[in-house]
């Protein structure tokens, strides 16, 4: 402990200090005075779905910090590798399994390296109906503010043009691998076409952001309530998973009404639910879900698709 | 630096002046709304970084942002349900940032106090002049967006000088919420004016408890019940304080509000229960209490 250094004057300046927020990429907007959302067949609640199949490199450097799920011990470290590589072998499987017997679709956020290394997994989602979204190259490719522009963009590239040519699909949407962008990365997805981000968890909704590149919409994928934070991160129980998406649900279903849906978005890890003794509390969750009236489960492409389409 | 920051001396709970809460109340009951707002890009505090990851922190600062564009407006439905008013400790800038989020909370009579200008800038390092400065900052924003005068201060992300609770007391403020010696209020020992602590309590804090402790929402409620029952108990004998300090983005996500309201709702259905603000507390203990638990308090010894 040391006497903290003096700051300079300048720290009590405030020049971004003003009305909204203190950057232009997306407008200060307050959820519950905004226009209401038609869902399809005056849905309340979209349902979300979104496992991400990642491969996190044995040798990984996790610059500038360690990603969740992370490796953790000194190389090699084989426990951490083969778990994350048991949700794309296994887990994976078993949450198809259960969406296919409730007719769910999913969006499956989708590492490049996954698509090319093992090319029939990504074929079986797409064969499950799956719209594919890019997670960047491998989880240890982090956008941050360190990348330069040039770099940042090949990244982009890379990465869809793998999925795109793996999936056949025209991949709209982008979860950055652990949610962690550049100040660019934004405008170099609607650069690369992207159309939806999955990174910003400040709604509960869609919303429009502004890009140098034209629109790019940032899609409610929260952290809070996925399986790593409240499984691995929290150490809570699989009914305290199944309670928290049930309780989501819940809350989300009360604020909606036919003629103004809301978004249920659930993020899952195949290594984590995946697990034989915790599959069943996400069966439960989405029996719950589908139990209540009005709930259209869709990919994160016609969830946008129906929210631009109210917002003309 | 000193080894004991020499804001009171000691009054063992056993053996001090006994409180007595307006109408026979138990406990003086309130909730703390942290009002804030982060910066994405702040200026380097060379003492502590703003963000856990490199700039920009999208993550972290998306999820601050949800409790003005989401979190708090669940919140404040909550409150309003419960017929419980909030004292907002306020980062002063979100006047002018979310003015919509102020003019809700005046709307339903809450009282503002000071939690800095951002939760992004922090005290430590600031000559006297810089932090006056950050003091009459808060003072003048609260007056001009609220016409409310400033009685307190919750220092900004729990940030200090050695000077800060001198500062806020000349200055006019009447209590601070930054100290957690105690269920009761206490004097502050300061070289001008007269300055309370009041208790806040992190124990309660949802900071604490969701991000630091990780329990679920039922078990947030569990506490939340569990401490109201005890200081209720306890505060037959004499006046106890409860606290709820609360952030919009955690406690208003979906799945964790109904289990607050819950708490919420058992706490503010019990009939002893002072519903109070904090500048409410204060005044009471500074008018009824201060002196005789400054005449009662016993001199610290020194450390051998």
């Amino acid at each position: 402990m040391s006497t903290p250094q003096l700051l300079p004057d300048d720290y009590l300046a405030y020049p971004l200090r003003r009305y909204g927020m203190d950057h232009n990429r997306y407008d200060w907007s307050i959820l519950p005075e905004r226009q209401p959302v038609a869902l399809p067949g005056d849905a309340r609640m979209a349902l979300w779905v979104v496992p991400a199949l990642e491969w996190f490199p044995l040798d990984m450097k996790s610059q500038p910090f360690k990603p969740p799920g992370a490796m953790q011990t000194a190389y090699p470290d084989l426990r951490h590798y083969t778990l994350r590589d048991y949700g794309n072998r296994v887990g994976i499987f078993r949450i198809l399994d259960v969406l296919s017997k409730r007719g769910i679709p999913a969006s499956v956020a989708v590492n490049a390296a996954v698509a090319s290394r093992y090319p029939s997994l990504l074929k079986a989602c797409v064969d499950h109906g799956c719209e594919v979204i890019a997670n960047g190259l491998d989880m240890d490719h982090l956008h941050h503010g360190g990348l330069s522009e040039a770099e940042e963009r090949d990244w982009i590239a890379r990465t869809l043009q793998v999925l795109r040519e793996a999936s056949g699909q025209p991949v709209r949407g982008w979860l950055s691998p652990a949610k962690s962008e550049s100040l660019l990365t934004p405008d170099l997805l609607a650069e690369a076409g992207v159309d939806y981000v999955c990174d910003w968890v400040n709604d509960d909704m869609p919303y429009a952001m502004r890009t140098r590149s034209g629109p790019l919409h940032a899609m409610p994928h929260p952290v809070d309530i996925d399986d790593y934070t409240i499984l691995v991160q929290n150490h809570h129980t699989e009914d305290d998973f199944r309670d928290a998406l049930i309780d989501q649900f819940d809350q989300l279903y009360r604020e909606s009404a036919p003629g103004n849906g809301r978004v249920m978005a659930i993020s899952l890890h195949p290594w984590v639910i995946g697990q034989p003794y915790r599959i069943g509390a996400l069966e439960e969750a989405l029996d719950h879900m589908q139990s209540q009236h009005g709930v259209w489960a869709a990919t994160g492409s016609q969830i946008l698709d129906a929210w631009k389409a109210a917002q003309r | 630096m000193k080894s004991d920051p020499g804001f009171y001396d000691y009054l063992p709970y056993n053996d001090r002046p006994v409180i007595r809460w307006p109408n026979g109340a138990r406990v003086a009951f309130w909730v703390a709304p942290n009002v804030e707002f982060y910066e994405l890009a702040p200026p380097r505090n060379p003492a502590r970084a703003a963000w856990s990851r490199p700039t920009p922190d999208v993550l972290n600062y998306a999820y601050r942002d949800y409790g003005n564009r989401v979190g708090f407006w669940r919140l404040l439905d909550s409150m309003k349900r419960c017929g419980m008013r909030g004292s907002v400790s306020l980062n002063v800038a979100m006047c002018e940032h979310h003015p919509e989020v102020i003019r809700a909370c005046a709307d339903e009579g809450w009282e503002f106090y000071s939690h800095g200008t951002y939760n992004t800038r922090y005290l430590m390092g600031m000559t006297e002049a810089q932090e006056r400065a950050v003091i009459q900052d808060s003072i003048d924003t609260i007056k001009k967006h609220t016409g409310q005068k400033l009685d307190g201060w919750l220092a900004p992300a729990l940030t200090y000088t050695d000077r800060t609770m001198d500062l806020v007391a000349e200055m006019g403020l009447s209590y601070v919420c930054d100290l957690f010696h105690d269920d009761q209020p206490g004097p502050v020992k300061v070289r001008q004016g007269k300055l309370t602590s009041i208790p806040y309590s992190l124990e309660m804090n949802d900071v604490i408890v969701y991000n630091v402790n990780q329990v679920s929402p039922r078990r947030y409620a569990d506490i939340l019940k569990r401490q109201f029952d005890r200081l209720y108990a306890e505060g037959e004998k004499s006046g106890t304080v409860m606290c709820i300090p609360l952030h919009p983005y955690l406690v208003g996500q979906p799945y964790r509000i109904a289990a607050f309201e819950e708490a919420l709702s058992y706490i503010t259905g019990h009939d002893k229960v002072w519903l109070a603000t904090g500048r409410e507390i204060a005044q009471h203990f500074n008018t009824h209490y201060h002196d005789a638990f400054a005449a009662a308090a016993q001199p610290v010894g020194e450390a051998p």
